[in-house]
């Protein structure tokens, strides 16, 4: 929006930046109401809970394993869904859109169903899995939870979102390098992929973000387990419903100073080396 | 040589009915035709992207018609070029020796060889396509097509977006190219002069048929 403009044409652009100007004045006051409601002390106070600090370890890792995983997913995925045409498909997308458009909680209770109230050959899946692990491992309340209700949310953005990068992809490109002796898994991982390489950061990120947020079915399934299953969405929960709103605040600043040092470190790496 | 026989396929509303082609080696060929007619279809279908209904695909007496498109040794430049956005010119002019599975030095050499061919030198170093004017990438996808040294090079209006000069030039350079390096090539395009300048041949694709000559 450099060119010449008409006095109409800059009413216009001062209205759309005036939208925006709003909303983005909207999430800067609670941030501002957040940070003004409580003092260092607070956060300091908050940092050395230990219990605080295995939930901000815990936090980190799951997020990563599960955009991990959504990625690893969402690409083949989002790749079949861009370039393929066959019967069902309309059914298939709505299916991928599950995750985001049910209740969070809802998805909760439906890994609860499955793991423990489905039975294969007279076996749940906690059943199978404790057996198969000599009673090592387990799903339901555990880190293993954690991680399969923030990779099921952030796989279905994931998809969305890197269905939207393929399709900007000229299926051409990928005909030219079959013609240049390329087989079409070799198309897709020599041409496709780096030409989606900033789609495929961005996708990564969102995928960290969403599982960052992730709560409602953390509770149902995961549980709220100090030291075990705790994470930060939950330590906010957790301190809100026990009337510490100060340390409430604390640990969702706590949040949004991580989001947003991953999401720009994410955003710098996209548009420079990646 | 390149020898069609009773070629047909069928795209959408589009459909080819016997077609029969014969293009000598080392020649610059030019089919004419209207928009939607299936020209690109039928260069599609030449380098295996496009499945055909019936008929045979020959060149230099090998039957390609069953094999796939990284068989058939044919170069293509469509359209809009598909440049590989994401590599860098050099890496675009070697991708098809590198998956042949040449040696770094001969990938070079090659590499060379073509820059000096397309007038590319001053560019091939340069990391990304940032910055490259229409008839360099015209250039670029050109080489890109050549590298492996096909047997059949097809394009599809390679000249669409470029002015008169640069036509003119490429047009030149497409000449040189077909007998400096004994490739046979297809090109489509919509402009007659150009046609009659440039082919050795040509074909009109009408009503799904092929006919031969300018008119």
């Amino acid at each position: 929006m450099s060119s010449l403009s008409s006095t109409s044409d800059r009413l216009f652009t001062a209205a759309l930046s005036a939208v925006l100007g709003m909303y983005v004045l909207l999430l800067l006051v609670l941030l501002l109401a957040d940070a003004s409601f409580i003092g260092w002390g607070d956060l300091r106070h908050c940092w050395e809970d230990p219990a605080l600090r295995a939930s901000f370890r815990l936090t980190l890792m799951s997020c990563t394993v599960s955009a991990v995983l959504a990625v690893l997913v969402a690409l083949p995925s989002a790749y079949i869904l861009s370039r393929c045409r066959f019967f069902g498909k309309s059914l298939v997308e709505v299916i991928c859109d599950i995750p985001i458009i049910l209740p969070p909680l809802v998805l909760g209770v439906s890994f609860l169903i499955l793991v423990n109230h489905v039975r294969f050959g007279g076996l749940s899946l906690e059943d199978t899995v404790g057996r198969l692990s000599g009673g090592a491992f387990g799903i339901t309340f555990q880190v293993a939870a954690v991680i399969l209700c923030q990779f099921t949310v952030a796989t279905a953005y994931c998809i969305r979102s890197l269905r939207g990068v393929f399709e900007e992809i000229s299926p051409r490109t990928e005909s030219v390098a079959l013609t240049l002796g390329c087989s079409r898994a070799g198309a897709f991982c020599r041409v496709v992929l780096p030409e989606a390489r900033r789609g495929i950061v961005s996708a990564f990120t969102m995928a960290w973000a969403r599982s960052l947020g992730e709560f409602g079915p953390l509770l149902v399934f995961a549980g709220i387990t100090p030291f075990k299953t705790e994470v930060l969405s939950s330590s906010v929960y957790l301190r809100f419903t026990t009337g510490d709103l100060h340390g409430a605040v604390a640990v969702s600043l706590l949040m949004i100073s991580v989001a947003l040092a991953v999401l720009l470190t994410l955003r710098l790496l996209s548009r420079g080396r990646v | 040589m390149i020898r069609l026989e009773k070629l047909s396929l069928s795209l959408g509303s589009c459909h080819l009915r016997d077609l029969d082609l014969e293009l000598e080696r080392g020649t610059l060929n030019i089919l004419l035709g209207r928009s939607g007619c299936g020209k690109t279809t039928l260069l599609e279908a030449l380098c295996g992207l496009r499945k055909i209904d019936s008929g045979r695909i020959w060149c230099d007496d090998e039957e390609i018609t069953s094999l796939t498109p990284a068989q058939r040794r044919l170069g293509y430049v469509p359209q809009d070029l598909a440049l590989f956005q994401a590599l860098s010119p050099r890496a675009n002019l070697a991708f098809a020796l590198d998956i042949a599975g040449w040696s770094r030095p001969a990938i070079t050499a090659r590499v060379q060889e073509l820059s000096a061919l397309l007038k590319l030198e001053a560019l091939i170093e340069r990391k990304s396509l940032v910055g490259f004017s229409g008839g360099e990438r015209q250039r670029l996808a050109l080489g890109r097509a050549l590298a492996l040294r096909p047997r059949l090079l097809l394009l599809d209006e390679p000249f669409a977006a470029l002015d008169p000069e640069l036509r003119q030039e490429l047009g030149s350079m497409l000449r040189q190219l077909a007998r400096q390096e004994q490739v046979t090539i297809l090109m489509v395009t919509h402009s007659r002069a150009e046609a009659e300048t440039l082919g050795d041949s040509h074909w009109r694709l009408e009503n799904g048929s092929l006919k031969t000559g300018l008119v």
